[in-house]
């Protein structure tokens, strides 16, 4: 499979990540380069074959619902690039 | 100059019980060793000598008081991936460059409370993502036994600093072979449990069913006393095994008389190093004669294995670095123009090239139209390989094979083409897929580099697994041998 510069575009807007115009086809030759590697999967006959998504096809374990943990925020917020009064600051979003 | 940094944490403990040396002794001659291997290795992303310090001192005391756990006053390092409480935690990327964890990771918890002393946090490739070291925001680390070859990765700075003994052991987490190959590589012995044996909490996320934290120590021997502290039921991480410990050690002096070890005749396939075949094959023989059965099994599904994880990881891998959006921490863009230009912006400045790539195929993966041909389809051949290794178990007790098709490569050698680096995983990858146990053990030497022996165990058989490798180790000398190291600005080896 052939990745072109279209598909790049659209696959960083959904990875939120800029590419440079410069970078667009070097990344198309990468991602193709992977692609190819990956490809191979398709010659593999897996009909009726239950997919893995635990290694140990372990079930999630819920625990109890009650608070267990401390109000940390404090110290979370001490490490965040802005904040004011408990709350996470970014541009504005709604004018 | 001492030798104590070519002990075993097992002959350390003796000593420091016997009052031969104290920790705090022994930790400055560590610390001695990091300053003066460090401008040529570049295996640490920061150290903490003054804490070290207060810490053996710390451990001393406690000892004198009565307290003999064989880790009390064991200086250690964490690979940078591990978060640990008010130190800066940067899994090897710019992205998290100021981020000081507010919380230590379990693993940390757990080796503290064993009473290690963390001397500072081991180079790695970025997120976790790389097999050489090369991928690390803060400069490659170098293989001891030759600076102008890589140390492998991701784990290659707690691997290169265990091997140029600048620490007793060191944690590692392993995704793809980021414990083994290193390991291997620097020729020291790297374990990487059963997934959900260790927790995962705390430890920076790069692809959740794959990740599983282990030991990097000089010995099988030691490796079982590190995961008896690291091991363990954590409710803050739902994938963590409900099963209690059991004492790696206390069957490690086993007979392995009757053990049934089967050779996986796909990984000596034509992509193996000659000498590495020679070694393994070498190695073989030494587990016959310590009484091991030795047969031929098949794991058919074994190429496959490569590609089914260049999906499932990324795809992982795409989802967990979504968090890095530059509003609760880690990197913020300078004035963002509106908050789509601070996402985007930011994770493209605190991103690296390959962690980006890597991100951009999961998410393709991922994507409408896709995820059946793709994502699915990963986790169809996984079950595969899965079947593959249950089937083998049913005939052997343990799989062998060598740990890597090739000793460490040159710096820059596969710069340019990563597809020929992921190859370099071929025999490791479906380990993880299947969330087996697995340890890589030095097993011999190729072009004077060392040569390493994976064997693989069934689900929790950690137990049988160092059993096996420290008889081995009992036969065998090649887990003794250290590599020469140059001094600073030269590349020629000395003697240490």
């Amino acid at each position: 499979m052939k990745i072109d510069n279209e598909v790049i575009l659209n696959i960083a807007e959904l990875a939120q990540l800029e590419v440079k115009d410069e970078m667009i086809s070097q990344y198309a030759d990468k991602m193709t380069a992977m692609l190819n590697l990956i490809e191979e999967m398709q010659s593999v006959n897996t009909d009726n074959i239950e997919p893995v998504s635990n290694p140990l096809d372990a079930v999630q374990t819920m625990r109890e619902d009650k608070v267990t943990e401390k109000d940390l925020r404090d110290e979370y917020q001490a490490i965040a690039p802005e904040v004011d009064s408990g709350l996470y600051l970014v541009p504005r979003v709604v004018e | 100059m001492t030798d104590w940094h070519s002990k075993t944490i097992k002959e350390m403990s003796i000593d420091l019980a016997k009052g031969e040396y104290s920790s705090e002794e022994l930790t400055r001659h560590f610390l001695k060793r990091i300053e003066q291997h460090e401008p040529n290795l570049n295996s640490f992303i920061s150290t903490f000598p003054e804490q070290a310090i207060s810490l053996a001192q710390q451990s001393d005391e406690k000892r004198r008081e009565g307290n003999s756990e064989p880790l009390l006053g064991i200086p250690i390092a964490h690979k940078d991936i591990f978060c640990t409480k008010g130190q800066r935690t940067t899994a090897g990327s710019n992205m998290l460059d100021n981020f000081i964890s507010p919380y230590d990771a379990t693993v940390v918890e757990n080796l503290k409370t064993a009473g290690t002393i963390n001397m500072g946090k081991a180079n790695m490739d970025e997120f976790a993502m790389g097999s050489s070291n090369e991928h690390s925001a803060y400069g490659n680390t170098r293989n001891p036994w030759d600076l102008a070859r890589v140390p492998g990765g991701s784990s290659g700075g707690s691997a290169a600093a265990v091997a140029a003994g600048l620490c007793a052991a060191a944690t590692g987490t392993d995704t793809g072979g980021s414990i083994r190959q290193p390991a291997a590589f620097c020729g020291v012995t790297g374990l990487k449990p059963t997934y959900g044996r260790i927790s995962r909490y705390g430890i920076i996320a790069f692809a959740s069913s794959l990740d599983q934290a282990g030991p990097i120590t000089r010995t099988a021997e030691d490796a079982a006393i590190m995961l008896e502290a690291m091991a363990g039921y954590d409710p803050k991480d739902s994938t963590s095994i409900n099963q209690p410990v059991p004492s790696y050690s206390a069957k490690i002096n086993d007979s392995i008389e009757g053990l049934k070890v089967g050779i996986c005749k796909e990984y000596f396939t034509d992509g193996l190093d000659r000498n590495i075949e020679a070694a393994i094959q070498d190695a073989v023989k030494e587990l016959e004669k310590l009484g091991a059965e030795i047969s031929e099994v098949s794991l058919p599904n074994t190429k496959h294995a490569v590609p089914a994880y260049y999906v499932i990881a990324p795809a992982e891998c795409s989802a967990n670095l979504s968090r890095y959006d530059g509003v609760r921490f880690g990197h913020r863009c300078e004035d963002p123009a509106d908050i789509s230009d601070l996402i985007k912006r930011s994770r493209s400045e605190g991103f690296g090239e390959e962690v980006k790539s890597r991100i951009m195929v999961g998410t393709f993966a991922l994507s409408a139209g896709y995820y059946d041909a793709y994502y699915r389809k990963a986790q169809q051949i996984r079950r595969l390989i899965k079947n593959d290794f249950l089937d083998a178990f049913k005939e052997v007790d343990l799989i062998l094979g060598p740990t890597t098709p090739s000793p460490a490569f040159k710096i820059g050698e596969k710069s340019n083409d990563p597809v020929s680096m992921y190859l370099e995983d071929i025999y490791t990858i479906s380990v993880n897929l299947a969330g087996l146990p697995a340890i890589s053990l030095p097993a011999g030497m190729a072009q004077g580099l060392p040569v390493g022996m994976q064997l693989i165990g069934s689900h929790h058989s950690e137990a049988q697994l160092l059993n096996a490798a420290h008889q081995f180790q009992q036969q065998t000398d090649w887990h003794l041998k250290s590599p020469g190291l140059a001094n600073a600005g030269t590349t020629e080896g000395k003697p240490l």
